[in-house]
Parts: structure tokens; C-alpha cells; sequence
């Protein structure tokens, strides 16, 4: 027995000499330029743009592939991608993309007609793309199509000839384009995913139109890019290769970050923030996104706008973000964040004996005889630390007790979905500049619209808007409808905008900018000489 | 003994059977579905999703299904990894696990036993304190503290080591040395701690007091009497361990970035992926009573008073 515990010993032994050999790690890929590693925060779902849907898998997404437009790395509105230029027609409900003469990574070219099947392809029931509500939103007949309503025919797309790509909106949209540069309108290597089916993602049989192509795909270990040969700008593109880790944990990429293993982490870990706010490489700005918490406005006792405009009210945001969220959070009054040629809501301001009024005017002067709510929310220590600090305030301000429930995100959904709660923390992020992407969440037949918030007048501005080309008139629209929201209806209490907060070392690293999508395309990237 | 081999074996069958089953009914019990998001799927996409992956079919029909394919093999897509099946996805974690976990135990078996030996041979020596504190220091003190703690040290102080990642292949030790050390240290501790124990006892048994009594050599006691009859404490635990050990240990893997099957296991409950969870559950659960059924033949080597009937 003692020989075989031996024997097994030793076979162990040498397995381990075997594995780990005696050479170096091949680093012969450093010498030839600038390698950008990033933490990209998680496992990416997919390399297939009709299943993705998060942010990981879109910044891989960016490098691999490219749409009529692309995002300016600035401004976010659309700069021309595949499409060298564009116009509107016909009251500005029908866009004509003229587009370049380019081809895939493997010598195929791309037509207007590869557009015309992509987008289909993308839309189909059988494909169950998760995003196909983003062109279901804005293209004729999409919508039917994608439910199976209707066939192909009925989609407002065509090819007028081999580089001309007509698109018939709902509407005049006017952010259609910018829209455009999301990845739910991307071009699809039909040739590539009909000879290999599923696997076309794989290293070896991907294709792509993206300034980079797939080198290398190791499941929780990383993914890595190097250049596209056929792309038509490559002379702008100047990084020998992307490699993307998926690093889940904060703590661990910022240690990376520090020990120099990695040139750029998108997220910090709060507990470090004192630290992390001393660095020359940190990067906060505000991003087009809010924190809030919902009311359930089926509630016996929410039901009450008295009610919900004191609890709004005894709110000290300045100090919620000064003092408790420390990372330069901006305190949100309305709910659209500021954008271009957009002012938000003035909303409901911290103001404490208007609270204390409503609250007694509501029936419970000095909070008495409130009933005890309770707040959910998901677990995460940040989301703690808001509802800690906003239960105190209501405790300290109005007299009144909530409980404070967390729960595991799942669950957390299927509550707040199911309109099964009192008040909840949620959060909205833009996809694109629009107000409109933040207020339709609140429409009466919103598939978010979580606290049923329904107000007819609200609805009926929306859909007004809808139909309005751009310009002042149609903000004002949306602004009032904002106010409606927030400032007269309190249907929620917007607590502050989100920030972003990126690491990457500008004197190291030109081409990267700040931006309010959080947005940071490849091209022009380079190290500074 | 080749009739109870075969006996055990086959009772693994049901046992199994009822792992699978169980799991899978109780996982779709959780609130919420794989395609529950912040941003909700409209019903159309959900529809469409859930068509794809057979989820509107009934429970019973869905099971009959996954138990068909099972057998053949087959575990299915996940939901979340969505251009892998769950076979590929355990096809490349796995060997990083076993990889990590085979290391850590035995950094942990040569340590603890010889350290729990020398513990007991010079009880209250300095050895023994040393040793032992050593010992409860490793199993009181979490992975998540000891972990970020040898990163601080190793890697960021003394720069001997990166801070994580892992390297497939050549040039590997570098990324494997501090995951591995720090998984290693509670099993470490345990066994340690156990063979002090054993040994103790063991040495002050009538049989050793016979043996020393007939001029037995103090080697030949140590070796043939000592070491074999203390170790099936140390052998019964190791069972266990050697499951948890190679299956990952979630902690580790994200502090150390190391692509192993524990992500899969936890992020699957999570993300309610029912294939990844069911896939990482049969591994689990195969790896551990295939462990058990190991140890119970062990036994028998190791102790003369047990038979196989």
C-alpha cells in the first residue's frame, strides 16, 4: 500500500513537472505594438450579436464587428461606419444609407443586400435575438415580423441597389441613426453562420467586419483580438491586439491594474474608493443613466401623490451622494439625466416642512399611524448603503419605518415584475440619447413599467412625440411630459445619476474619451510616443 | 470484495438517479427564469426565446427529454454561455480545476500528514506548537482573507508572482503556485490536525505497546503500525475533500482568475441556467460518491478488522 501511495505521489509529481515545463511565458506578441488588456467584468454570453445583450459582450462587440454607423467616441452620436453617408426623405421617415465598397474578413463583400438579410435574420422569431425590440421599435412592419405576425415582406427595408439601403421608419425618429450604432443593427456574416451554424463564433471559423477578428476564445480565461486586414480604415487602427479578461471581481482587476497586468479596468471597487479617487488614471463623468426607487402605485397607502411627494421630499440627496455614494454621483431631481438640447424636470427638491405637511395633510401628522413599508432591493453592499441611509431619513425626518429587504437578484426581478412590492431601488441606462429612451419605460403598456404608473395624459404626450421631427417643440413635448411624471405625479423618487468610473492612464494611452454612454471604440486608440 | 465492488457500484445507479431528478425539479422551483433581465424581453422575444430552448413544452415532457439525452451523453445548451453546450463548457474547466485541486491536495497530504506526525511523535515540543498553531490559523482564517493577503504579499510587495490569471500549458507554475497554496492551507490544517489526533491515540494502543515490547525497530512501528492505523481518520476525510477540492472552490477562482468549474457551479444557480446547474450538479455529485465508494475499499486495505461481505 505505501509503495502505491508512493507510486501515485510521484505520478503526480511528474504530471505537475510536465505541465508547468521550463519555459517562459511567450511573450514574442508584446515586441510588435501596443497590446490592450481589459478587464471586461465577466464572461461574455456570446459572440453572436443576435444573443448578446450586455455591456461585456458589447465592447468585445466593437471590436470584431461594424453597422452602418459607428459611435463617435466623443459625442456618441453616429459617425459613418459601413454607410459612408446618409439622408432622410419623405418627411424624414425614410433613411437611404449609401455604403462603402468592403468586404468580411474572409473576401466576401458586403452589400446592401448583406444588410437587408442581416437585419431580417436578426429580427426572426426562431432566432429569439433579446434585443430585437430595439429595431422592432423604430422599423416599419419589424415589429409584426418579429412576433410572427407577419412575414418578412412586411419590413421596411431594401436594397435599391448593390450599395444603397433604404429603411422606412414608424416615424420621423429622429434618433434613428444614432440608434443605428447599437449592436442590434449590425451586419451578419450570413455565408459564415450558414456553413458552420452555431459555431461560426468559434476561433478558426469566425468572420467579421470589425476592425479586429477572434485570435483566441478559452471559456472564463480570456478573449483576444488582433486586426482585420480587410477592413477599410485599418490605417487607423493601431493596436497590435485586445485581450479581454473576464474579472468578476473589482478588488482583483484593481490589484491588476496597480501591479501593471492590465491597461484599462471600466469599474472600481467602492471599498477603495478614497484611494482610487487620488489616481491620475481614474476617469469619473456622468452617465446616461439614473438611480431610483419605485413606488408601487397599486399600494393602498402609495396610491396617495401626498404620500409619495413627502417620502420624496424628506430625502437628502446632497448628502446621499456626498457622504454616503462618494464617487461623484450627481443628485438626480428629475429622471431623463441632462442631454444635448434636453433640460430635465425640475422634480420634487429636498424640502422638509412641505414633507412633513403632505405627510400630515396625507392623514399621518409626525408619520403617525404609517403603516411599517418595506423597501427591496438587490443584494450588493452599495444598494445597502442607499437604503440604509434613505430609511434613516424617513425614521429621522417623518417619524415613519420602513423594513429594508435584499434578495438575490432572480428573485429580486420576479418581485418587482410581478408588482409585488412596496417600494423597490431600480435603475435605468440609456441607450441612446433621447429622453424618450428613458420616459417610455414609464408608459402605461410598458413591458418595465414595474409600479404601473399609468396616466393617460403622460401616454398620449408620448405618443405625440413620437410622431414629432426633431427640434425644440418636440422637447418641450417630452419635457412635460417629464414633469408630469416626476414633479406633479411623483411616480418615483429619482435619487442621483449614475456616474462612470473608468481606470486607464491617459499619458500612457491616446485615442480614449470620456462620454456619457460609456462608449470607447477601438479605432485611433494608440500609446502616446 | 469483487461482489461488493460491483455491489456499491451498482447502488450508485438510483443514487444518482435521485440527485438528477431532485435537482431538477427543485431548481425550477427558484423565482425567475434565465431570461428574466432588468430590461424585460418584450412578450414576443420571451416567447420566441423560450420556444427555442423547449421551455414551453410541460415539466414532464422537458425532463423525459433531458433524462433521453443525458444518457446519450448529451447535457445540453446553456442558456447563458449561449455558443456552448454544457459538455464543452465542463470539457474546459475541468481539467483547470483537477489541475488546481490535485496540487492543493497534495500540498495539503504531504504537509499535513508530515507536520500532524511530527506534531504527535514530539507532542509539546516547539514543533508540535508551531505546527498546530499553523494549523488553526489556516482553518480559521477565510480563503477571501488569506488569498487577497498572499496577492498583497507575493505578488504586489515582493513581485515574485503576478497577481492572478492562469496559463494553460507551459510556463503555468507561475499562475498555479498561490492559488494553490491558499487552497491548500484549511485542508492542510484539517489533515494535520487529524493525524496528530490519530497518531496520538494510536501510539498509545496496546498493539504498539506489543510491538515495542517483541524489539521492533522504532521505524517499522512508525511505518507498518503507526502511519498505517492512523491514517483512516485522514483517509475517511480525504474523501470528501478530494470532491471539494477538484470541483473549485468559487473563492479562489475569482481572487485568483482561474477559469475552473466553481464559476459555473455558483453563476449557474444565479443566473437560473438549468443546464449548467444540472451539468455542474452530475459532475459534483458523480466525483463525490465515486470518492466515498473509493474510501470504503480503502478501508479494508487499511484495517485489517473490516471485511467485505
Amino acid at each position: 500500500m505505501k509503495k502505491n501511495i508512493t507510486m501515485l505521489l510521484l505520478a503526480c509529481s511528474a504530471c505537475l513537472l510536465l505541465y508547468t515545463g521550463c519555459s517562459k511565458e511567450n511573450s514574442a506578441s508584446n515586441k510588435k505594438g501596443a497590446e490592450l488588456i481589459i478587464d471586461n467584468q465577466s464572461e461574455p454570453q456570446s459572440l453572436d450579436p443576435t444573443q448578446i445583450q450586455g455591456v461585456p459582450e458589447d465592447r468585445i462587440y466593437k471590436a470584431l464587428f461594424e453597422g452602418l454607423v459607428d459611435y463617435d467616441p466623443k459625442t456618441c452620436h453616429a459617425v459613418p461606419g459601413i454607410a459612408e453617408s446618409w439622408e432622410r426623405s419623405d418627411n424624414d421617415t425614410v433613411v437611404i444609407f449609401h455604403l462603402r465598397k468592403t468586404t468580411w474578413s474572409d473576401g466576401t463583400p458586403i452589400t446592401a443586400q448583406t444588410f437587408v438579410d442581416s437585419w431580417l435574420y436578426y429580427m426572426s422569431p426562431e432566432v429569439a435575438a433579446e434585443y430585437a425590440y430595439m429595431p422592432a421599435m423604430i422599423i416599419k412592419g419589424a415589429q409584426d415580423y418579429n412576433s410572427g405576425k407577419a412575414d418578412a415582406s412586411a419590413v421596411g427595408i431594401k436594397a435599391l441597389d448593390d450599395y444603397t439601403f433604404q429603411v422606412t421608419l414608424i416615424g420621423p425618429v429622429p434618433y434613428a441613426v444614432d440608434m443605428m450604432a447599437h449592436y442590434s443593427f449590425t451586419a451578419l456574416p450570413m455565408q459564415a453562420i450558414k456553413k458552420y451554424g452555431k459555431d461560426w463564433t468559434k476561433p478558426g471559423n469566425f468572420v467579421g467586419n470589425g476592425p479586429f477578428v477572434l485570435e483566441s476564445w478559452v471559456p472564463q480565461e480570456k478573449v483576444t483580438v488582433v486586426p482585420n486586414d480587410k477592413y477599410w480604415n485599418k490605417k487607423n487602427i493601431f493596436l497590435s491586439r485586445i485581450t479581454f479578461l473576464p474579472i468578476e471581481n473589482q478588488t482583483t482587476a484593481y490589484n491588476k491594474l496597480k501591479n501593471g497586468e492590465i491597461d484599462w479596468i471600466p469599474e472600481v471597487p467602492i471599498e477603495m474608493l478614497d484611494e482610487i479617487k487620488l489616481r491620475e488614471d481614474y476617469h469619473v463623468v456622468a452617465q446616461l443613466s439614473t438611480y431610483y426607487y419605485e413606488f408601487n402605485i397599486n399600494d393602498p397607502i402609495l396610491k396617495d401623490v401626498r404620500v409619495r411627494k413627502a417620502l420624496a421630499e424628506s430625502i437628502n440627496k446632497q448628502d446621499l451622494v456626498d457622504k454616503v455614494m462618494k464617487g461623484g454621483q450627481i443628485v438626480a431631481d428629475g429622471f431623463v439625466p441632462p442631454m444635448e438640447g434636453y433640460t430635465p424636470a425640475k422634480g420634487n427638491f429636498f424640502n422638509l416642512a412641505e414633507a412633513k405637511k403632505l405627510l400630515a395633510d396625507a392623514g399621518y401628522p409626525d408619520g403617525k399611524g404609517f403603516p411599517k413599508l418595506t423597501l427591496i432591493y438587490n443584494t450588493s453592499e452599495n444598494h445597502k448603503k442607499v437604503a440604509e441611509y434613505v430609511q434613516q431619513q424617513w425614521k429621522n425626518n417623518l417619524g415613519i419605518d420602513i423594513d429594508l429587504q435584499n434578495m438575490e437578484w432572480k428573485t429580486f426581478l420576479d418581485k418587482r415584475q410581478a408588482n409585488d412590492f412596496e417600494i423597490s431601488r431600480a435603475g435605468w441606462v440609456g441607450d441612446y440619447q433621447d429622453p424618450s429612451n428613458f420616459l417610455e419605460v414609464c408608459k402605461s403598456d410598458s413591458g418595465n413599467n414595474d409600479g404601473r404608473y399609468n396616466n393617460p395624459a403622460f401616454d398620449a404626450a408620448l405618443v405625440k412625440a413620437a410622431k414629432m421631427p426633431e427640434g425644440a417643440d418636440r422637447m418641450k413635448v417630452l419635457r412635460d411630459a417629464e414633469d408630469m411624471l416626476i414633479t406633479q405625479d411623483q411616480a418615483f423618487i429619482p435619487l442621483y445619476y449614475y456616474v462612470s468610473q473608468n481606470c486607464i492612464d491617459l499619458n500612457k494611452w491616446e485615442g480614449w474619451y470620456t462620454n456619457t454612454l460609456d462608449i470607447h471604440p477601438y479605432i485611433g486608440l494608440k500609446l502616446k510616443k | 470484495m469483487g461482489k461488493f465492488i460491483i455491489r456499491r457500484l451498482l447502488s450508485l445507479i438510483p443514487t444518482m438517479f435521485l440527485i438528477v431528478t431532485a435537482s431538477f425539479f427543485i431548481i425550477r422551483l427558484a423565482p425567475g427564469g434565465p431570461f428574466s433581465s432588468e430590461r424585460k424581453v418584450t412578450p414576443e422575444v420571451l416567447a420566441n426565446l423560450e420556444h427555442k430552448y423547449h421551455l414551453d413544452e410541460s415539466l414532464g415532457k422537458q425532463y423525459l427529454e433531458y433524462m433521453g439525452d443525458m444518457l446519450h451523453g448529451d447535457l445540453g445548451p446553456s442558456f447563458k454561455n449561449k455558443d456552448y453546450t454544457v459538455n464543452q463548457l465542463i470539457a474546459a474547466s475541468m481539467p483547470n480545476s483537477l489541475m488546481l485541486g490535485l496540487t492543493a491536495l497534495i500540498i495539503a497530504v504531504v504537509f499535513g500528514i508530515t507536520i500532524g506526525l511530527l506534531s504527535a511523535l514530539r507532542q509539546n515540543s516547539w514543533i508540535d506548537y508551531t505546527g498546530m498553531s499553523i494549523a488553526s490559523i489556516g482553518l480559521s482564517i477565510p480563503l477571501f482573507v488569506v488569498g487577497p493577503l498572499a496577492v498583497l504579499i507575493f505578488a504586489m510587495k515582493l513581485k515574485w508572482l503576478p497577481t492572478s490569471g492562469w496559463i494553460t500549458g507551459r510556463g503555468g507554475l507561475k499562475t498555479l503556485i498561490m492559488p494553490a497554496f491558499t487552497l491548500a492551507l484549511p485542508y492542510f490544517s484539517s489533515i494535520a490536525r487529524l493525524t496528530r489526533a490519530s497518531v496520538l491515540e494510536v501510539l498509545h494502543s496496546d498493539y504498539i505497546r506489543t510491538a515495542r515490547a517483541k524489539g521492533l525497530k522504532d521505524s517499522v512501528i512508525m511505518l507498518r503500525h503507526v502511519l498505517k492505523g492512523s491514517l483512516l481518520p485522514v483517509v475517511s476525510y480525504l474523501g470528501p475533500a478530494f470532491a471539494g477540492i477538484v470541483t473549485g472552490s468559487i473563492v479562489i477562482e475569482q481572487i485568483f482568475l482561474v477559469p475552473g468549474i466553481g464559476n459555473f457551479f455558483v453563476k449557474s444557480a444565479l443566473n437560473r441556467d438549468y443546464m449548467l446547474i444540472l451539468g455542474t450538479v452530475i459532475v459534483y455529485s458523480t466525483i463525490l460518491v465515486l470518492m466515498n465508494f473509493i474510501v470504503d475499499i480503502l478501508y479494508g486495505l487499511l484495517d485489517p478488522r473490516i471485511s467485505y461481505q
